[in-house]
């Protein structure tokens, strides 16, 4: 087939002419017209995710109080936000727990400034010549303060272990709540819906690329933190278990709590529910081949929490196809399956990106540069202390 | 004559104690055991409902408590605040009486409340802590 560009790509859409399918809708489309006519005809692909992501947070810049402050600590909603920058920026992180909670963290902040309620601030400072006001408190709203920007170190895994527990007890985990002697099983991604697992080597992903993000535009800002594209990968390319990571930015202000909601998991803590969408162009054969994987040629491995250690051991090789039918064989027995990450809010939201797309309000941005493609995550081994 | 659900939550010590004996044979009572499950966190359920004279009802009770088991009247209900799901499955994972479950069409989260055994794991497991157990339900004999 032709080779399509880019700039071809987005040629269609400023005309309203682009084909563009969900990552669901294509693979229905090869298994009836094949992998050429599908790569042909189809110009886009959108696939999306709405899961966990811990490693999330948001800057803000409160504005200039008279007289001024340089903050040197601050609170929000009694959450507390770091503030070692200039004198009124801050990050407030999604798991940052409030004093004395366990309950409500930075992620409640980030959804309550999103729904445009006031939030609590207070800060401390030192008092210096040119900012000499030492203490302030008081209400701010999106619409009060400066700038608010979701900032996220390491979003939209590529893949994750799936998680169950061999121990007598039940384990409270970011991976839900795993009952004992492998009562259950978790996974948290939205398999052939989710993005990186439609590029696997990220040949249409990198620093720059336009994506959906909250619920507005948003970009890929940098490879994500324990970016691993060294990983073990299957025959199609696809890593089994957790592989690339990608860092993410975004308004804050024109984002919507429809895709970005605040998480508690009971004794573990505060995350955020974050809603990701990936177009990915149809370049080429290879890409369609690409996007078109299915649940059953995803593999995982799936891990046992109740081992507490680095490297939990594998205690099985599972594909998306089995996790989704809701159970999976384990030790001779049928273990119960459950997501943690929605797939039903993944589908809303391949299916918005679509609509923008081919409304003509989203064009395609070719990455800026591309993302390490052979980095590797090292573990802490700190030297310890004499 | 009164007629009620109620669930009894079974600790690993009140597990083997022969109960439903107890019951019928001491308090002349009617029992109709709805739904038994084994939680594999060491408990067991039991959904009955139980007909019989309301005095020897209130002392069975007693007897249940004295005995270590905890008596849930099902008028106390669970409850989903279901516009706010956004149908994760986290709720799910724990839910052994199938009450909680995923349509795996749509991925939505169904709720069937007629399943719930009111073991409670449910409430501790959802992200948006929109589930809750209160007494706002019918009673037993109100479908
Ligand atoms: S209390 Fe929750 S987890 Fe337990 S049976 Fe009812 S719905 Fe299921
Ligand atoms: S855990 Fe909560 S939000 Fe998730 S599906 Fe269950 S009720 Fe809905």
């Amino acid at each position: 087939m032709a080779k399509k560009t880019f700039a071809e790509i987005n040629e269609k859409i400023k005309k309203g002419e682009a084909v563009v399918l969900t990552a669901e809708e294509v693979v229905a489309m090869a298994d009836e017209q094949g992998l050429k006519a599908t790569a042909e005809k189809v110009d886009v692909v959108t696939t999306a995710t709405f899961g966990p992501m811990c490693s999330s947070g948001a800057f803000l810049n409160f504005g200039h109080s008279d007289p001024p402050i340089k903050m040197a600590k601050v609170w929000l909603n009694q959450v507390p936000a770091y503030t070692g920058i200039a004198a009124v920026d801050a990050y407030i992180g999604a798991t940052e727990l409030a004093e004395g909670r366990d309950d409500y963290g930075g992620a409640h902040v980030i959804e309550e400034l999103v729904a445009g309620k006031s939030v609590r601030l207070k800060a401390i400072a030192q008092g210096t010549d040119c900012y000499p006001r030492k203490e302030l408190e008081g209400y701010i709203s999106r619409e009060s303060i400066n700038e608010a920007f979701l900032f996220n170190p390491r979003n939209a895994y590529q893949n994750y272990g799936a998680a169950t527990n061999s121990t007598g007890r039940i384990l409270y985990t970011y991976m839900g709540m795993l009952l004992p002697k492998f009562g259950n099983v978790t996974y948290s991604t939205a398999g052939q819906l989710s993005p990186l697992l439609n590029d696997p080597y990220l040949r249409t992903i990198g620093v720059g690329t336009r994506i959906f993000l909250g619920g507005t535009q948003g970009y890929v800002a940098w490879h994500g933190t324990q970016h691993n594209p060294s990983k073990a990968r299957g025959e199609n390319g696809v890593p089994v278990g957790g592989a690339g990571t990608l860092s993410l930015i975004g308004d804050l202000k024109a984002m919507t709590t429809e895709y970005l909601k605040a998480a508690v998991f009971k004794n573990y803590g505060v995350s955020m529910f974050v809603g990701v969408g990936i177009p990915i162009p149809m370049l080429d054969e290879d890409m369609a081949r690409f996007v078109t994987v299915r649940d059953r040629e995803i593999k995982t491995t799936l891990l046992d929490y109740g081992v507490p250690g680095r490297s939990r051991p594998t205690l099985k090789v599972v594909d998306y196809a089995e996790l989704k039918s809701g159970f999976v064989e384990l030790n001779g027995r049928k273990v119960r399956t459950a997501p943690l990450s929605s797939i039903y809010k993944a589908r809303q939201i391949a299916a918005t990106l679509k609509e923008w797309i081919e409304r003509g309000e989203f064009m395609l941005q070719e990455p800026a540069a591309p993302l390490p493609a052979d980095a590797t995550v090292k573990p802490l081994d700190v030297k310890e202390l004499d | 004559m009164v007629k009620e659900r109620f669930t009894f939550v079974f600790s690993p010590e009140t597990y083997d104690k022969p109960i439903t004996y107890h019951l019928v044979k001491d308090f002349d009572l009617k029992l109709n055991i709805l739904r038994a499950e084994i939680t594999p966190g060491e408990e067991g359920h039991l959904l009955a409902e139980i007909e019989g004279e309301e005095d020897n009802l209130r002392r069975a009770l007693e007897f249940l408590a004295a005995e270590g088991i905890e008596v849930i009247p099902t008028h106390r209900q669970v409850t989903v605040r279901q516009e706010e799901c956004v149908h994760c499955g986290a709720c799910t994972a724990v839910c052994f009486s199938g009450a909680l479950a995923m349509n795996r069409e749509e991925w939505k989260m169904e709720f069937r409340p007629e399943k719930c055994i009111v073991c409670g794991l449910c409430i501790e497991a959802c992200p948006l802590r929109i589930i809750s157990v209160g007494f706002g339900g019918g009673k037993a004999g109100e479908a």
